[in-house]
């Protein structure tokens, strides 16, 4: 059946990759790309970082300007799809209005977890995940003496660094024992630990937060759930998201913590694809158990692999996972994935903040965290994309470069 | 608004507007140029707008330094006028930029 119609449901980074794709791949009918938040698809990266300290303009956010919509007949429509009708084929849209596809993409991505405690709603209190947060936050960040972070993840810490160079007094407050504990290994954690104590950022480990404390609407500290106070004009929270599932859900598709696809990103109905934060996919890097990923890589290669098969080129999705936050001076870049790693090697210098950290689960090297240390973020991209050799005896060995090493190494 | 002229790797030319104060990649990616990619959106952590700066136009450009510089050591074809085009910021006088593509970013 020819292919006339695809539906983009989404705007972020893997609906638009979806789209530029197909008509990279040379697709010529109909795209229509859904998103509810006003403006340009953009990136959302920076919001916690770059854009937050103005270092790059709200212009360069944007994955393309307005005229690439209309040169590339990409339809791009600010609403809200609130049904999926897959007998029909359509998308009924919040105003009313329906779109009939040949073939749906469902891109909408997460929301960030609530802050659920007492004083929530106050003002001074935000989630990063939109350009209108960035955009609210901004102007509060160069005024505030005493911040708040709730959650030392990439988020948490990204914005911690900016509000520590902005010369606010900043605390931590955290569930686990270290930063990234989800997503690091220890090691690399007690470098960013360090690092950001070198910063001014104190941390206050297994520490929740109780409640926040407000003043005429407006925060003005928090209590621990230990009954700690700490001062607080701002507070920013970032501890974690939760799949946009709604729509997927009330169609009747298949769902495991994502929406469920097969290795071509295929939805339990052949008519839907989806992808990125919201679709949980077999990952060849992951034993092939299903596996929801939050990254821009994840999202982008998903976007060109869905691209690919709807023009005729279908293929197993096999990319491997890397990510990457940057923090102050720190840049660290993760290949592979550290899950059920059970030993590591460490490569560099830790107290000049270089480090890699290889991690090997029995004896197969499956990650590699990278911290100001680039060029093993990029040898380690290319060793891990096929099963490698590498032993952990032979990364301990005095010497051992990775970059050598994947020379040496190549096929 | 200068014009800049990226050759792909089989030969072909485009001519590409670009602002100043721009990145060579993001003027790249917003002409849908194949062969400039920029997956990370300019943050120098994916090294996939990997090009080729024209010597005549190399030392227009501040040198690679930092994280490019590692980045780069791991492109695929490198060579001394490689750089990554995120980083390349267009300036007044830059019409008439010459950038070739390597083969594969990858």
């Amino acid at each position: 059946m020819a292919l006339n119609s695809v539906v983009i449901v989404g705007a972020g980074q893997g609906g638009f990759q979806v789209a530029a794709s197909l008509r990279q791949e040379g697709y010529q009918g109909n795209i229509t790309l859904i998103g509810d938040e006003p403006g340009l698809p953009y990136q959302r990266p920076p919001l916690s970082k770059a854009y937050l300290l103005g270092k790059i303009s709200a212009t360069a956010l944007l994955f393309r300007p307005e005229d690439f919509y209309t040169q590339q007949n990409i339809e791009l429509v600010h609403d809200q799809a609130v049904a999926v009708d897959r007998n029909n084929r359509q998308v009924r849209l919040a105003s009313g209005r329906s779109v009939d596809y040949d073939h749906l993409v469902l891109a909408m991505g997460a929301h960030n977890r609530p802050l659920a405690v007492p004083g929530a709603e106050a003002q001074g209190v935000f989630g990063i995940k939109t350009k209108a947060d960035a955009d609210a936050l901004a102007p509060l960040v160069k005024e505030a003496r005493n911040v708040v972070v709730v959650g030392a993840g990439f988020v948490g810490l990204e914005f911690a660094a900016v509000a520590a160079a902005n010369g606010a007094t900043v605390h931590v407050l955290e569930l686990g024992d270290r930063p990234m504990a989800r997503a690091v290994s220890r090691e690399m954690s007690e470098l960013f630990r360090c690092a950001h104590e070198g910063w001014g950022v104190h941390f206050d480990f297994r520490q929740g937060i109780g409640h926040i404390l407000t003043e005429g609407g407006k925060v003005c500290g928090v209590e621990t759930v230990e009954g700690k106070r700490l001062l607080a004009d701002l507070v920013v929270y970032g501890i974690g998201v939760i799949p946009n599932l709604q729509l997927a859900l009330e169609a009747g598709l298949d769902i495991d913590n994502g929406i469920t696809v097969d290795s071509t990103l295929l939805t339990s109905d052949p008519h839907i694809s989806s992808l990125g934060d919201v679709a949980a996919f077999p990952c060849i890097h992951n034993d092939q158990k299903l596996l929801r990923l939050e990254s821009v890589q994840n999202a982008v290669d998903q976007g060109r692999a869905i691209a690919a098969r709807l023009v005729g080129k279908p293929a197993p999705y096999t990319a491997l996972p890397w990510f990457w936050t940057d923090q102050g001076t720190l840049k660290l870049q993760i290949a592979g994935l550290s899950n059920g790693c059970d030993s590591t090697v460490m490569l560099g210098a830790p107290e000049s903040n270089q480090l890699s950290v290889l991690c090997f689960r029995q004896d197969q090297l499956v990650a590699v965290e990278s911290c100001n240390r680039p060029g093993d973020h990029m040898a380690a991209r290319k060793i891990l994309a096929r099963p490698p050799r590498l032993t952990p005896a032979e990364a301990a060995a005095p010497g051992f470069e990775l970059k050598v090493w994947e020379a040496a190494n190549r096929d | 608004m200068p014009t800049l002229t990226f050759i792909e790797h089989s030969g072909t030319t485009h001519e590409v507007h670009g602002e100043v104060g721009q990145s060579v990649m993001q003027a790249a990616t917003f002409a849908m140029l194949p062969g400039i990619q920029g997956d990370c959106g300019g943050a120098c952590s994916c090294a996939t707008c990997h090009a080729y700066v024209d010597e005549a136009w190399v030392e227009r450009f501040p040198p690679a330094e930092g994280t490019e510089v590692d980045m780069l050591d791991n492109v695929t074809e490198r060579r001394a006028n490689s750089r990554l085009s995120c980083q390349l910021v267009i300036a007044e006088g830059m019409d008439g930029l010459l950038i070739r593509l390597p083969a594969s970013q990858y």
